[in-house]
């Protein structure tokens, strides 16, 4: 690879702007590379990282996903309720049973998107109303402390992956849930790279024709993917529940449009067929640096959601931009070796 | 061992009610290329979907390694070792080369999981074996079209194929590369492997065919060595009639000697440099070349699609400047692409829409709204007076065949009036019968007093339709000819001649 087309490549060009803004806020606050500060940023992707690689796969098989935050908050309050009820409260069963339940509800999109060949973005806005609406008014609108119904649950809100003492003095902790952000990445990524199913995401996406014609089975694929996301999903609001140490109804939807801004910053094709777990993490990374960082340069909470939509068109635009560019340095590269 | 791989005797098929093939029977032998030509619609599709499992056939039987089946699958036709090679190539953009070629063969060995090494061996040996080197980490939409043809052969290849057919495989092919093609498939066929080539390009089918099937209407009317045809022959047997090809005699018009128009030194960076020529009121002139010659940049260049850098237009002694498709259609210039499909026709609209597109202001009544009325009347005279086969030009431009659908896009420029008229490709993909009726068609607009420039690498199209024919080489105009002065071997080898 020529240094040219590395730099073109859409992961350089993301940490390159990663990190000349993270310059940029460093310069005019010091305090944003303390470790604690850092810290604070990786627990601030944990759960719009998980949300994005399950958006990654969607937009990578040529669909779109705006449903899981509902999703998500739906398995993460059922599951409250029923440890509540039930008085089992294991961490294990929690996450299983926030899972099992996001499963469930990843298959009502499977059905309408796979069997019934409906639209995504429709279906899944469809599914977003359809699984809040349910949410609040049969489940339940009132916020849940987690130390009120399951202490063993509420020990893990405080739990550390890390715990460092800061140069500055005072101790830097990385909350115990970035390891399932870690995990769930190293298994999409594998999923991606090393699966069949993973191929047949990216054949999918590139053309769904030719995808059924050389065998991949498109229906079962788009199904097992739905489902797969709404587990994604009901992890991630177990996670989010953890970390806010209560279950709020209310809370994560209105996240997904800083997850497809993430994916699609990261590289991924909204058109489907393209995007790496790689650029999506930096996509998340800068997206969470702007919406935790600004206001520590005296920037305006109102301009962070300016810059995020300035961002998502700035991602669309450069792979097209760059298109457009590489075909015309084409045509002149082939009159100079015409003549 | 059988000599025959494939028998398929007495096939009928109706498509509700309309005979698509009527007692069709046909033989391939191992190693054989077997050309199967005809014109759109004369069944030949249907047979290809029958003989690889995608129709089932109503009546007739079906044989393939000597074992009959009465119900065949796609997935039974694979396992036989039957591969087609669609037009569309069937590849994934956005994957690697390595990974187009090897995927489903992993798939087909039903695989879960994905081993890149082997895929990137499995690719090298692909390729090898039809004997072309790709760079496998490349993504195919970084290929050219004959790459990616070579990519699905060496896909098919894989899968043991026996027979492979290509459903008109030179369409968007140089001549340069259909010679490499003609390589790739003598090669499969040294390897015991058959052919069923698909075409309507009657100088191919001579040059790569053994046995010659030709069908019309839905009935096999042909089926000899390729040796005993002539062209002139396998016309006539695939239209059912003579067709006569003639050529275009100009009669310069006493009274306009000057020029319709006129460029001198036109220029546009990477594409084409110093091109200057005349034209006429009358006049067609043919503009040919290889792919990359400068040839559409030109004529994109004419039509302000792709606006020339530098040079003068003159349209009727008038300088004009070019800058945009809004200038080009002010100075009445009408430009027919290439890909009607893409460019040039709304599909799903009627064919009267498509028509009167151009012209929706003519159509205002008084109170300036749409006169259904007038576009009726305007569409008809078009669907009449180029022969557009249509039961009700109400139906959406989908419902015609390649050869009217062309007709229909020569149609929407023909209703604005213009007085230039750029043709890319006129004839790309329109089968023999409604070639030389479209050859007629722009004979008969010259004749009227329209100017025409023809873009074509067809030459026998160019020798009957122009009068004069430009050759380009390299982005520059390399030479002239006066048709009634030279003959088409001659072009032809000038056109070898600028190859090397």
């Amino acid at each position: 690879m020529n240094w040219k087309s590395f730099f073109a490549r859409q992961e350089v060009i993301l940490a390159i702007a990663i990190i000349v803004l993270s310059l940029l806020i460093g310069l005019s606050n010091p305090a944003f590379f303390s470790l604690p500060n850092v810290f604070r940023i990786l627990r601030s992707t944990i759960v719009i990282g998980i949300f994005s690689m399950g958006v990654l796969m969607v937009l990578v098989s040529g669909g779109i996903d705006v449903s899981f935050p509902a999703i998500a908050a739906f398995s993460m309050y059922a599951t409250i309720l029923i440890i509540s009820d039930t008085g089992i409260d294991s961490i294990p069963f929690a996450f299983a049973v926030s899972a099992a339940v996001g499963v469930g509800l990843g298959l009502i999109n499977s059905v309408l998107i796979a069997v019934f060949r409906l639209p995504t973005l429709i279906v899944t806005l469809g599914t977003l109303s359809l699984v809040r609406g349910v949410l609040l008014f049969y489940v339940g609108s009132r916020r849940i402390r987690i130390s009120e119904v399951a202490p063993n649950l509420s020990e893990m809100t405080r739990a550390n992956l890390l715990s460092v003492q800061a140069p500055g003095g005072g101790v830097a902790n990385l909350h115990i849930t970035f390891a399932i952000l870690v995990v769930i990445v190293i298994v999409v990524w594998f999923i991606l790279r090393y699966t069949m199913f993973g191929r047949a995401l990216y054949a999918m996406g590139g053309d769904r024709e030719a995808a059924k014609r050389v065998g991949f089975r498109v229906v079962r694929t788009q199904f097992v993917l739905y489902a797969l996301v709404g587990l994604i999903a009901g992890i991630a609001g177990m996670v989010h529940c953890i970390l806010s140490r209560e279950a709020d109804p209310f809370s994560i939807v209105g996240i997904e449009l800083d997850v497809i801004a993430a994916v699609v910053l990261g590289g991924a094709s909204i058109m489907g067929g393209r995007g790496t777990v790689i650029g999506t993490l930096l996509g998340v990374l800068l997206i969470t640096i702007i919406s935790s960082s600004l206001l520590l340069v005296g920037i305006s909470s109102e301009w962070q959601r300016f810059v995020i939509g300035a961002l998502i068109i700035i991602g669309t635009a450069i792979p097209v931009l760059q298109a457009k560019w590489n075909q015309r340095r084409l045509q002149v590269v082939m009159q100079e070796q015409s003549t | 061992m059988t000599e025959e791989l494939l028998k398929v005797v007495d096939i009928n098929k109706t498509f509700a009610g309309v005979w698509a093939l009527r007692g069709v029977s046909l033989t391939i032998n191992r190693g054989e290329i077997l050309c199967l030509v005809g014109e759109n619609g004369s069944g030949k599709s249907t047979l290809i979907k029958i003989i690889c499992g995608v129709y089932q056939q109503d009546s007739g039987e079906i044989y393939i390694n000597g074992k009959q089946y009465k119900n065949l699958q796609p997935i039974d036709a694979i396992r036989e070792g039957i591969q087609v090679i669609f037009q569309d190539f069937s590849l994934f953009p956005n994957l690697t080369v390595a990974e187009n070629i090897a995927l489903n063969h992993e798939l087909a060995r039903g695989k879960s999981f994905v081993n890149w090494r082997d895929i990137n061996e499995i690719a090298r040996q692909a390729l090898d074996r039809i004997g072309v080197d790709l760079p496998l980490n490349a993504t195919v939409d970084e290929m050219s079209v004959a790459n990616k043809q070579l990519i699905a052969i060496s896909r098919a290849m894989l899968l043991n194929a026996r027979l492979v057919i290509m459903d008109e495989p030179t369409t968007a092919l140089t001549q340069k590369e259909v010679e490499a093609l003609f390589r790739v498939v003598k090669s499969l066929q040294e390897a015991g492997v058959s052919i069923l080539f698909v075409s309507h390009k009657l100088n191919e089918v001579q040059a790569i065919a053994e046995r010659v099937i030709i069908v019309r209407n839905g009935s096999k009317v042909l089926d000899t060595a390729a040796g005993e045809l002539t062209q002139h022959k396998i016309a006539y047997y695939m239209t059912g009639h003579e067709v006569t090809s003639s050529t275009y005699d100009y009669q310069p018009q006493a009274n306009g000697q000057e020029s319709l128009l006129s460029v001198h030194n036109l220029t546009r960076t990477g594409s084409f440099e110093d091109i200057s020529f005349n034209l006429k009121a009358g006049e067609i002139l043919g503009v040919t070349g290889l792919l990359g010659s400068g040839r559409t940049e030109l004529a994109l260049a004419l039509f302000g699609i792709k606006p020339a850098d530098s040079g003068d237009i003159i349209i009727k002694g008038q300088p004009v400047r070019i800058r945009n498709i809004q200038d080009a259609i002010r100075h009445n210039i009408g430009y027919v692409p290439e890909d009607r499909l893409t460019e040039g026709l709304f599909l799903l609209q009627s064919i009267t829409n498509n028509i009167v597109v151009r012209t929706l202001k003519d159509i205002l009544n008084q109170f300036g709204l749409f006169s259904s009325s007038d576009k009726s009347k305007q569409a008809r005279r078009w669907v009449d007076s180029l022969h557009i086969k249509t039961s009700d030009p109400q139906l959406p431009v989908s419902s015609l065949s390649g050869g009217n659908q062309q007709r229909v896009v020569i149609a929407k420029w023909l209703a604005s009036m213009p007085h230039i008229l750029i043709l890319n490709g006129p004839t790309v993909g329109v089968d023999i019968g409604s070639k030389s009726e479209i050859h007629e068609v722009i004979r008969e607009l010259a004749r009227n007093g329209m100017g025409i420039i023809v873009i074509s690498d067809d030459i026998p199209e160019l020798t009957q339709v122009c009068n004069r024919i430009l050759l380009l080489r390299r982005g520059r105009l390399y030479e002239e000819f006066v048709v009634s002065e030279i003959d088409e071997v001659t072009l032809n080898n000038k056109l070898l001649e600028i190859v090397i």
